[in-house]
C-alpha cells in the first residue's frame, strides 16, 4: 500500500516572516493521480507546489516522495528529486534552442538515452517541427508544449505545473488542456496542478484540493467539492450563490422563498443561510411557487442572466435560466430545485 | 499570478535548498574585505595621539575644509547648470545635429580630473600658444601687457572640474526629460504656459531629483580628486592627506583628514539617497511618454548646436586634440621609451588582476543575494559596495593601516618562528593597490552584476533545478550565459576605472612601479612636461571605451540607477 502513495505530505507548515504561506497540511496523493490544487491568489497553493519540488523549503512537517523523505528531518536537492515542473511563464532558457532546452534535464543521462528520452518527449507532445527554433520565436501555445516536453523527457515520476494553462488564449486553453491531461494519464505520470481557476480545477484533477489562507478546505472528486461543499467558502469558490437569511425550525428552514431541510450540522435556534445557487432557480410566466419582480435582465446567448425582487428579501435574486421569458415581463413566477439547495451555519 | 508569497515579492523569492552557504559566507568575506580598512582607518584617527586633533583643527582643517566646501559648492552649482542645459537642449529642440550631440556630451567623462587639469596648465599656459593668439587679436604684444586670469586657482578648478563632472548631471537629468516630461509639458501647454516658461514651471521641478543624483554622484568625483586640485594649487582636504602621509609620514594625522572627508561624503550620499527616494516617487507615479522635441529654424538650430558642443569642445576636444599633438610631437621626438612600455605593462597588470578579483567577489556577492534572499545577504550586498563613495586617499589610508599592520604581524611572526623576515610582503607586493582598487569599484561590479541577474526570472533557477542542475551548474549552464552582457560590462567599467584610478594608486604602489596615471602626475608635480602627454592620451583613449556603451540604447538610463561611472 506504502508504494502506491507517490506525495505525502505530513503537517507541512512555511513562514515567509511573519506571514504564514503554508500551515500545517497533510495530503497522500497515490501514484497516478491528477491533483489540482485551487484557491485564491496567496492561498499558499504555489508554495506547496514549491516545497513538494525542493525550491522551497518547510519550517515544519515533513515530505515523502515515493517512500523517501525528501524534505523535513533531512533535506534531498531538488536535482535529485526526479520531479518535472511546468511553469506558468514556461521558464524556457532564451539562450538555448528548443532542442537544448529539452536536452537541458538530460545531462546526467548517457548520450544514447538522452537522445532517446529527447526524442520521446517530442513525439510525445508533437514538436518535432520547433526543435531548431528559439523560445522567443515560438507562439504561447507552442511554448507550453516545450516546456510540457522539457519537463516530462527527463521520465519524472511526478510532474508539477503551476498555473500552465493560465497564459493560453481562452480558445487554444481547453485544448492544450485536454491533450496535456491525456498524454500525462497515457504515462501514468502523477500530476499536481495549480490554478486559480474554479472551472479548470474541477475539470482536470482526479482529486481537487481547495486551499485558503495556507490551509486546505476540502479534499475531494469534483463532484463533491461543487455538490456536496462543507462549508460556506468552497460552495462560494466554484459557484456564487444567492443567500437568503432564515430561522431554524425542527429539522427545516424556513426562508422568504420557501422552506429547506437542514443537515444535522445544524442545531435548532442557530442561525444559518440558506445558499441558492442561480441555476437554482426557475423562472415561468405563470408557474411557480413564488412572485417575483424582474428588475434586470443580461442576455448572453445561450443563457440570460435575471435579477429577481422578492418579498421579504433585502437583496435581488440572480438567477440563470436557459428557457427564454417573454420580452418586457415584469412579473413573474420562481421556484427553487430543493437538492440543489446548500444550508450553512452563519459566519460571524 | 499566482504568486503565494506575499512576503517575498513577485520574483517569488525562495531559498535554493540548502546550498548556497557558501555563496553566503564568501559573500561575508567580500563585505569584510571592504569594511576593513574604514574601521581601521576610524580606530587610527581616534588614537589621535599627542595633541594631533588641537593641531589639525587649528591649522590645517580649517583652510582645507573651506577650500574644499568651496570646491564643492561651485562644482555642483557647474555641474547642475550645464548638466541641465545640456539635457534640455538635446531633449526640447530638433536641431541638425542633435543625435550627434546627445552621445558627444558624454565624451568628456573619458577625461579625468588629473588629466584636464593637466592638459589645461599647458593650453592656457601664459606664453602658449592660446594666450598668444588672445593677445594677437587684441594688438598686445607681450604676457605682461595682457594675460587671462591665472587657471591655477579655484576658478579655474572648478570651471575645469565643472567641464568633465558635468556629464553626471547631463545622463540621469536627460533620460528624466526623455522618460518623464511629455504628458505634464502637454497638460502644462493646455493649461495656458509657454513652451518658453514650462522648462522652469514643469520640467526642471521634475528633474530636480535627477539634478541632485548627478551632482551628488560629480561631487564625489570631486573629492575623489587628488590631480587637478594639486596641479592647480587648491589644497582641498584630499590633498592634505596626501601630502600629510607623504611628506609628513603623518599617518594618524593623514586618517583625521580622512575621517573628515569621510564625514563629507556620508552627508553626500545621504543627500543622493534622499534624492534618489524622490525621484522613485516621481517615476512610478504616473505613465509617461517621452517630451516631443521642437523643430527649429536653421539659424536657430545652428546656435543651439554651437551652444551644445561648448561643453563638448572645451571638456573634451580640446584637451583630446592637446594630448594627440603633444603625444605625437613627443614620439617623433624621442619614439617610445622603455620606460612607457613597463609602465604600460604595471598599468594593465594591475587594473585586469584587480577587475579579475573585483568581478569575481562582486559575482559572488550578487548572486548570494539571489540563492539566500534575505536580510542577511542584502546587507552583505550593501557593506560590500559603500567603497563607490569613498574617495580613493581615504580608501588607500584605510587599506595601508590594515595591511602595514598586517605585514608588520606576519613580519614579527616569521622572525619569532623561523628567523626570518619577511619584509613588506603585501605593501611591497602591489597587493595593496588590488585590495584598494576592489574597494573602491566592488560596487560597479555587483552592482551590474546583480542588475543583470534580476532581470532573470526565479523560475529559470526553479526549472534549472528541477531539470537535475545543482546550484553550480545552474549558475554555469543558465545564469552566467544571461547574464554574460552584464558581467563584461561591469568588467568593462571597473578595468577602465582602474586604468584610470590616481589617488590610491599613487599612495600604495610599491616603489619602483609606476602606472600611466602616477607617471602623468609625477611629470605635472614636477613641472616637466615630456611623456605624460603620451600616457594621458593613452588613459582617454581607452575611457572612451565606457563612454561608447553608456551612449548605446537605454544605458543612459541605466547608469541612473547604477554607482559613479
Amino acid at each position: 500500500m506504502k508504494q502506491d502513495i507517490a506525495v505525502q505530505l505530513i503537517n507541512v507548515g512555511r513562514s515567509f516572516g511573519a506571514t504564514a504561506a503554508v500551515k500545517g497540511i497533510s495530503i497522500d496523493i497515490a501514484r497516478g493521480e491528477v491533483v489540482s490544487l485551487v484557491g485564491h491568489s496567496g492561498c499558499g497553493k504555489s508554495t506547496l507546489l514549491r516545497i513538494i519540488s525542493g525550491v522551497e523549503i518547510v519550517d515544519s512537517g515533513k515530505v515523502i516522495l515515493d517512500g523517501r523523505e525528501v524534505d523535513g528531518e533531512r533535506f534531498v536537492e531538488p536535482e535529485m528529486r526526479g520531479v518535472g515542473f511546468v511553469f506558468q511563464d514556461y521558464a524556457l532558457f532564451p539562450h538555448l534552442s528548443v532542442r537544448d532546452n529539452i536536452l537541458f534535464g538530460l545531462k546526467r543521462h548517457p548520450k544514447a538515452d538522452a537522445l532517446a528520452n529527447a526524442e520521446d518527449a517530442v513525439r510525445r507532445v508533437g514538436i518535432e517541427h520547433l526543435l531548431d527554433r528559439f523560445p522567443h520565436t515560438l507562439s504561447g501555445g507552442e511554448q507550453q508544449r516545450v516546456a510540457l516536453a522539457r519537463a516530462l523527457a527527463p521520465r519524472p515520476a511526478i510532474v508539477l505545473m503551476d498555473e500552465p494553462f493560465s497564459n493560453l488564449d481562452q480558445g487554444l486553453r481547453g485544448q492544450v488542456r485536454a491533450e496535456t491531461l491525456s498524454l500525462l494519464k497515457a504515462l501514468d505520470t502523477t500530476v499536481i496542478m495549480v490554478t486559480h481557476d474554479p472551472q479548470e480545477a474541477l475539470s482536470t484533477g482526479d482529486r481537487v484540493v481547495l486551499m485558503r489562507s495556507g490551509e486546505i478546505v476540502q479534499v475531494g472528486s469534483g463532484y463533491d467539492l461543487y455538490d456536496r461543499p462543507t462549508s460556506a467558502y468552497a460552495a462560494d469558490f466554484f459557484c456564487v450563490s444567492n443567500k437568503v437569511p432564515g430561522i431554524c425550525k425542527g429539522n427545516r428552514i424556513e426562508t422568504a422563498v420557501g422552506s429547506f431541510m437542514l443537515n444535522d450540522t445544524i442545531r435548532e435556534g442557530e442561525a444559518a443561510t440558506v445558499h441558492i445557487r442561480p441555476q437554482a432557480i426557475s423562472i415561468s410566466p405563470d408557474r411557480g411557487d413564488i412572485t417575483a419582480r424582474v428588475r434586470e435582465r443580461v442576455f448572453h446567448g445561450e443563457t440570460e442572466h435575471v435579477l429577481l425582487a422578492v418579498d421579504g428579501l433585502d437583496m435581488p435574486l440572480k438567477a440563470i435560466t436557459l428557457k427564454r421569458l417573454p420580452e418586457g415581463a415584469e412579473v413573474v413566477k420562481i421556484s427553487v430545485t430543493l437538492e440543489r439547495v446548500l444550508v450553512f451555519k452563519c459566519q460571524y | 499570478m499566482s504568486a503565494s508569497n506575499p512576503v517575498a515579492g513577485p520574483s517569488g523569492v525562495s531559498h535554493a535548498g540548502r546550498s548556497g552557504r557558501n555563496w553566503l559566507a564568501v559573500s561575508a568575506i567580500a563585505a569584510l574585505i571592504v569594511i576593513f580598512p574604514i574601521t581601521g582607518l576610524v580606530l587610527e584617527a581616534l588614537k589621535g595621539s599627542t595633541g594631533l586633533w588641537a593641531h589639525l583643527f587649528s591649522s590645517i582643517l580649517p583652510v582645507a575644509f573651506v577650500d574644499t566646501v568651496i570646491l564643492l559648492v561651485g562644482v555642483g552649482v557647474v555641474t547642475a547648470v550645464l548638466g541641465t542645459t545640456t539635457a534640455w537642449l538635446v531633449t526640447a529642440y530638433d536641431f541638425p545635429g542633435r543625435r550627434m550631440l546627445e552621445w558627444a556630451l558624454l565624451l568628456p567623462l573619458a577625461v579625468p580630473t588629473y588629466i584636464i587639469a593637466y592638459a589645461y596648465l599647458d593650453i592656457l599656459h601664459p606664453i602658449g600658444s592660446v594666450q598668444g593668439a588672445v593677445r594677437w587679436l587684441l594688438g598686445y604684444e607681450s604676457a605682461r601687457q595682457f594675460r587671462l586670469p591665472d587657471i591655477r586657482s579655484m576658478t579655474g578648478c572648478i570651471l575645469l572640474l565643472g567641464f568633465v563632472l558635468y556629464p553626471y548631471v547631463y545622463i540621469p537629468t536627460r533620460a528624466m526629460f526623455l522618460t518623464q516630461s511629455g504628458n505634464l509639458v502637454d497638460a502644462a501647454r493646455t493649461l495656458g504656459i509657454s513652451r518658453r516658461a514650462v522648462f522652469w514651471r514643469v520640467a526642471l521641478p521634475l528633474a530636480r531629483p535627477a539634478v541632485a543624483i548627478g551632482v551628488a554622484l560629480a561631487l564625489m568625483e570631486t573629492l575623489n580628486d587628488v590631480g587637478a586640485a594639486e596641479f592647480l594649487g587648491v589644497r582641498t582636504m584630499t590633498v592634505s592627506i596626501y601630502t600629510t602621509w607623504i611628506t609628513r609620514t603623518d599617518l594618524p594625522g593623514a586618517s583625521q583628514i580622512a575621517l573628515a572627508l569621510l564625514l563629507i561624503v556620508v552627508a553626500l550620499v545621504a543627500f543622493e539617497r534622499w534624492a534618489r527616494r524622490k525621484q522613485r516617487y516621481a517615476t512610478d507615479a504616473r505613465r509617461s511618454r517621452g517630451l516631443e522635441p521642437l523643430k527649429v529654424n536653421l539659424l536657430k538650430g545652428v546656435l543651439l548646436f554651437t551652444a551644445g558642443a561648448i561643453p563638448v569642445l572645451l571638456g573634451f576636444v580640446a584637451p583630446a586634440l592637446y594630448l594627440t599633438t603633444e603625444a605625437w610631437k613627443r614620439y617623433q621626438f624621442a619614439g617610445l621609451s622603455p620606460r612607457l612600455l613597463n609602465e604600460a605593462i604595471s598599468t594593465l597588470t594591475i587594473a585586469t588582476i584587480a577587475t579579475v578579483v573585483t568581478i569575481s567577489l562582486g559575482l559572488v556577492v550578487a548572486y548570494a543575494t539571489r540563492l539566500r534572499p534575505g536580510k542577511t545577504s542584502a546587507t552583505f550586498l550593501r557593506l560590500s559596495t559603500v567603497g563607490y563613495a569613498a574617495p580613493g586617499t581615504v580608501v588607500a589610508i584605510g587599506v595601508l593601516i590594515v595591511l602595514a599592520g598586517l605585514d608588520r604581524f606576519i613580519d614579527r611572526t616569521a622572525l619569532n618562528w623561523f628567523g626570518v623576515s619577511t619584509g613588506l610582503l603585501f605593501m611591497g607586493s602591489g597587493a595593496a593597490v588590488v585590495y584598494a582598487l576592489t574597494v573602491r569599484f566592488l560596487a560597479i561590479s555587483a552592482g551590474g552584476i546583480e542588475a543583470g541577474l534580476s532581470r532573470i526570472p526565479m523560475s529559470f533557477d526553479h526549472a534549472s533545478r528541477t531539470l537535475g542542475q545543482s546550484t553550480a551548474g545552474t549558475f554555469r549552464h543558465v545564469h552566467l550565459p544571461l547574464s554574460k552582457a552584464a558581467i563584461s560590462a561591469a568588467a568593462l567599467l571597473v578595468f577602465v576605472d582602474c586604468i584610470k584610478e590616481l589617488p590610491a594608486t599613487l599612495l600604495l604602489r610599491p616603489l619602483n612601479v609606476e602606472t600611466f596615471a602616477t607617471h602623468l602626475y609625477g611629470e605635472a608635480a614636477r613641472g616637466t612636461y615630456e611623456e605624460a602627454s603620451i600616457a594621458a592620451l593613452a588613459i582617454v583613449a581607452i575611457s572612451i571605451l565606457p563612454v561608447i556603451l553608456l551612449s548605446r540604447v537605454g544605458a543612459a538610463r541605466r547608469s541612473v540607477s547604477g554607482p559613479a561611472l
